[in-house]
């Protein structure tokens, strides 16, 4: 059975589209990306399936309920982490859980058993009798997600999971969230803005814009839709490059290539594997390469190839509805210029002009 | 979705109570205001000439209760205003998506506000001792506790249903001042309502604090306008009519 089933869902704002005819499937056990800028319909998404808002039109289901009919259910079959802190920093940590459990309805006995349980899988189990208000924002958010844990669910909806959180603290909550979904077999659905999440931590990534999913399928697939990566041979002279594009003809692994003055495009899969039959291949032809660069394709550039435009350029616009703040777009910088595989280029709208 | 939900009422009751004592500050906060008021007005007019009171009752005795009855409204306004306080931190989305119907959060809300409203109204009876008051009997506690229980049922229900209203707490602080007096100066807490001028005096018989005041009087101090029946019954219905309320205000609040 899959974990949720989601038909032609729209919720209207008055005159604004916040989600628009939205359709997927998150399998069981799946990890799930929704993967766009501030103010794309994801948190209105999220709040829809956890029956925090009603949709204007369409369906889902959750854990096979249905939103409109079986309310009860579908809130007793999911855990949720809300983009914005949402615990009682007055209470202790264990509070916090026991509070949830009995809303669930846990008794004493397993709500207990729950209690050491999850705090154990989050590493609080020395902090459960502080008051959240002193727990680090790293602390905060892994006791959040722990509680959505608390009563079982089968799936865990984490909006925005990592936003505000310093690198270290992100990494190490991309580690738990890894952590419970190989070890419980829960499916998870993570909204997010940040490239480098949706690209290590998800099966398969869901690209909204504006309301919208542009694109869906594995990271990977995602990637190699866009046909490869692309190295850049900087060469010696112009003279050598119709002796490369001969030699390059003949190789079967090269998908495609472009030149230009003095330089080669050379699009292929698994660039980094290639690298050294290239040079290779150079050498033969007699052409001196002076430097190679490898471009690998990431959600940013499938992002950009399937709206034409950058997250950056998205979020700056004014007219995208939505509940995104956008006070992290300097963060949102720093998590990407810290993947070791991120480039500002797009090889694929290069090779396309 | 059960109507009624136990353990989710309680949880959300121990949830006030354990915040209640856990800051001392708030109790303090919460009580200074009600004992200025008795200690000033008890002493600035005791043996003063009020019309309307008893002959046989000092003016302290006769305060006691109207401003137990005031240190309830502040705890109930306390109550609503925890409500949104939870919105601007984001805890009451938590509590919404919880699979508990609405009716149990407000009972659960009106359980805890209640007893924390219950033990400041204690309190100040506990204050009062030493400032002079005496109780007509002990016997008479227990029926003094339960008219403490339908104040504060009444207007924690009346709190979290006007809190319901609201998006934000300032708004609310803001109305708040505006209620709880009129409701005080209208209920015979200071002096006897047969004092007001007539068409006010209707606006006093409306206002269930009137019933309050006047239901402590007659258990604490064993003088009051009403037969505690009456009292009794008024709060009743008031209390019960305030829970409704709430829970049908409160059933249309949309956390986000």
């Amino acid at each position: 059975m899959s974990a949720i089933t989601v038909e032609q869902l729209t919720k209207e704002f008055g005159d604004v589209t916040a989600v628009d005819e939205l359709s997927f499937t998150v399998e069981s056990g799946e990890l799930f990306g929704l993967l766009g800028p501030n103010g794309a319909g994801k948190s209105t998404l999220i709040k829809m399936l956890v029956t925090l808002l009603r949709p204007t039109a369409g369906t889902a289901t959750v854990n096979g309920h249905d939103i409109h009919d079986e309310r009860s259910a579908v809130r007793d079959s999911l855990g949720i982490v809300f983009q914005e802190p949402a615990l009682d920093e007055e209470l202790t940590g264990a509070e916090n859980l026991a509070l949830h459990g009995r809303l669930y309805g846990q008794r004493t006995d397993e709500r207990n058993r729950r209690i050491d349980e999850v705090l154990e899988l989050i590493d609080l189990e020395d902090e459960r009798d502080e008051l959240v208000e002193h727990y680090s924002g790293g602390m905060k958010r892994r006791l959040e997600i722990g509680r959505g844990l608390m009563h079982e669910p089968s799936v865990l909806f984490l909006d925005e999971p990592t936003v505000g959180l310093d690198a270290r603290a992100r990494r190490d909550t991309w580690e738990y969230i890894q952590k419970m979904n190989a070890q419980s077999g829960i499916s998870i659905v993570l909204t997010t803005h940040y490239i480098e999440e949706a690209e290590q931590l998800c099966d398969r990534v869901a690209i909204v814009d504006d309301g919208d999913i542009v694109a869906l399928d594995s990271p990977a697939e995602l990637k190699s839709s866009l046909g490869g990566d692309v190295v850049t041979l900087d060469l010696e002279s112009d003279d050598s490059i119709p002796r490369l594009c001969d030699h390059l003809e003949t190789a079967s692994w090269v998908t495609d290539y472009t030149t230009a003055a003095g330089t080669a495009h050379v699009t292929l899969t698994r660039g980094e594997s290639r690298i050294a039959e290239l040079v290779h291949l150079a050498d033969d032809a007699d052409v001196r390469i002076t430097s190679i660069d490898l471009h690998r394709p990431n959600l940013e550039s499938v992002f950009l190839s399937v709206t034409g435009r950058t997250f950056d350029e998205r979020e700056g616009d004014g007219a995208v509805a939505g509940t995104g703040t956008g006070k992290y777009e300097g963060e949102q910088h720093t998590a990407s210029t810290d993947s070791p595989c991120h480039n500002d280029a797009a090889p694929s709208v290069e090779r396309q002009q | 979705m059960k109507r009624i939900d136990p353990l989710g009422i309680y949880g959300l009751w121990l949830r006030d109570v354990t915040r209640f004592v856990r800051t001392p500050s708030r109790i303090i906060g919460a009580l200074s205001m009600p004992l200025l008021f008795l200690v000033f007005l008890g002493f600035g007019f005791e043996g003063a000439a009020i019309p309307g009171l008893p002959e046989d009752v000092d003016y302290l005795e006769f305060l006691v209760p109207g401003i137990v009855g005031f240190t309830m409204l502040f705890g109930a306004s306390f109550a609503g205003l925890s409500i949104l306080s939870d919105r601007d931190v984001g805890f009451l989305k938590e509590i919404l998506v919880a699979p508990v119907s609405r009716t149990s959060i407000v009972l659960g809300r009106i359980a805890g506000g209640s007893t924390t409203a219950f033990l400041q109204g204690i309190l100040i009876l506990l204050f009062s001792i030493p400032l002079g008051f005496r109780f007509t009997s002990l016997l008479s506690l227990p029926l003094a506790f339960v008219f403490l229980v339908l104040i504060a049922v009444t207007f924690v229900g009346f709190g979290i249903a006007l809190a319901s209203q609201f998006r934000d707490s300032e708004g609310f602080m803001l109305i708040v001042q505006f209620i709880i007096f009129p409701l005080f100066f209208l209920s015979g807490a200071l002096f006897p309502i047969q004092g007001l001028p007539g068409p006010v005096q209707y606006l006093a018989y409306v206002n269930p604090l009137t019933y309050g005041v006047d239901g402590l009087r007659a258990v604490l101090i064993g003088t009051s306008s009403y037969p505690v029946a009456v009292n009794a019954g008024v709060l009743t219905l008031s209390s019960v009519g305030m829970v409704a309320l709430g829970a049908a205000l409160f059933e249309r609040v949309e956390s986000v």
